[in-house]
């Protein structure tokens, strides 16, 4: 059961799980979630290879925690352009955010 | 056993935060589907990093989210009908993200390196922090420091131009 095959097929399923998030919902705040799940398959990927694989168990830790620093930041933004978007259209559907095109 | 029940939570999650038609449901299974990866961390042998998981994204990132579906309404109100051909090629998308994903997770000899360090203490990740990845580690404070006064910008002028 503990082995690298499983923890990358977990990876895998989260991140496709993600990827179908973010092409089927047309809700902002739920394609922002689907992209978290995506990072947390990337992370998995890293901490499965560095458990196994590796010759510095330390290393993917430190990858693991930049990549997490990086999804901290990009939700802060994320969520922040998204409630700029809904004062001015009253809405976070994509479809409506067209709009922007101009 | 424990480690596929912990396996089923995160799935199971991850299930409830792509396909809950209330977001809010959608966030929950988010929140069980990053529990579940920190338990997975911890059967990696990583104590410090399920620790980071659960503080940064299940007390933090999830937090964020359920801040901002509360300051914006009326979420689920309007939904347009879906257009079919569109969600029959997102789905077709991701299911070959999958197939292929899991072909090369499965076809590819993994080798182990030749000899394996056993040092997974927090000291030498702290110690590599402030040695070898001290510039990524600076890079990662000045971009988190941009994101929070570029989050607070974007935030605030909307504000002041619509009121």
């Amino acid at each position: 059961m503990n082995s690298l095959g499983t923890y990358l097929f977990v990876a895998a399923v989260l991140f496709s799980m993600g990827l179908l998030g973010v092409l089927l919902r047309r809700n902002l705040i739920g394609m922002l979630i689907s992209v978290e799940l995506m990072l947390n398959g990337a992370n998995l990927n890293f901490m499965a290879f560095n458990r196994f694989l590796t010759p510095e168990p330390a290393v993917g830790q430190i990858f693991t925690l930049f990549v997490m620093g990086l999804a901290a930041a990009e939700a802060a933004i994320g969520l922040s352009i998204i409630l700029a978007l809904f004062r001015q259209m009253r809405s976070i559907n994509v479809e409506r955010a067209q709009q922007l095109r101009g | 056993m424990a480690f596929w029940i912990v396996v089923g939570i995160t799935m199971a999650g991850a299930a409830i935060a792509v396909f809950a038609r209330n977001i809010l449901y959608g966030v929950l299974g988010l929140a069980f589907a990053l529990a579940g990866v920190a338990g997975l961390y911890l059967y990696l042998g990583s104590f410090f990093i399920a620790m980071m998981q659960l503080l940064i994204y299940v007390g933090a990132i999830t937090i964020a989210i359920v801040f901002a579906i509360m300051l914006s309404r009326p979420l689920h109100l309007e939904m347009p009908k879906r257009n079919m051909p569109k969600v029959v090629l997102g789905c077709g998308a991701s299911a070959l993200v999958f197939v292929s994903l899991v072909a090369v997770a499965f076809k590819t000899k993994w080798v182990p390196a030749a000899e394996r360090g056993t040092d997974w203490s927090v000291e030498t990740i702290g110690h590599l922090l402030l040695t070898r990845y001290d510039l990524v580690f600076e890079v990662i404070s000045l971009v988190l420091l941009v994101a929070i006064i570029g989050a607070i910008l974007t935030a605030g002028y909307s504000r002041r131009l619509s009121s």
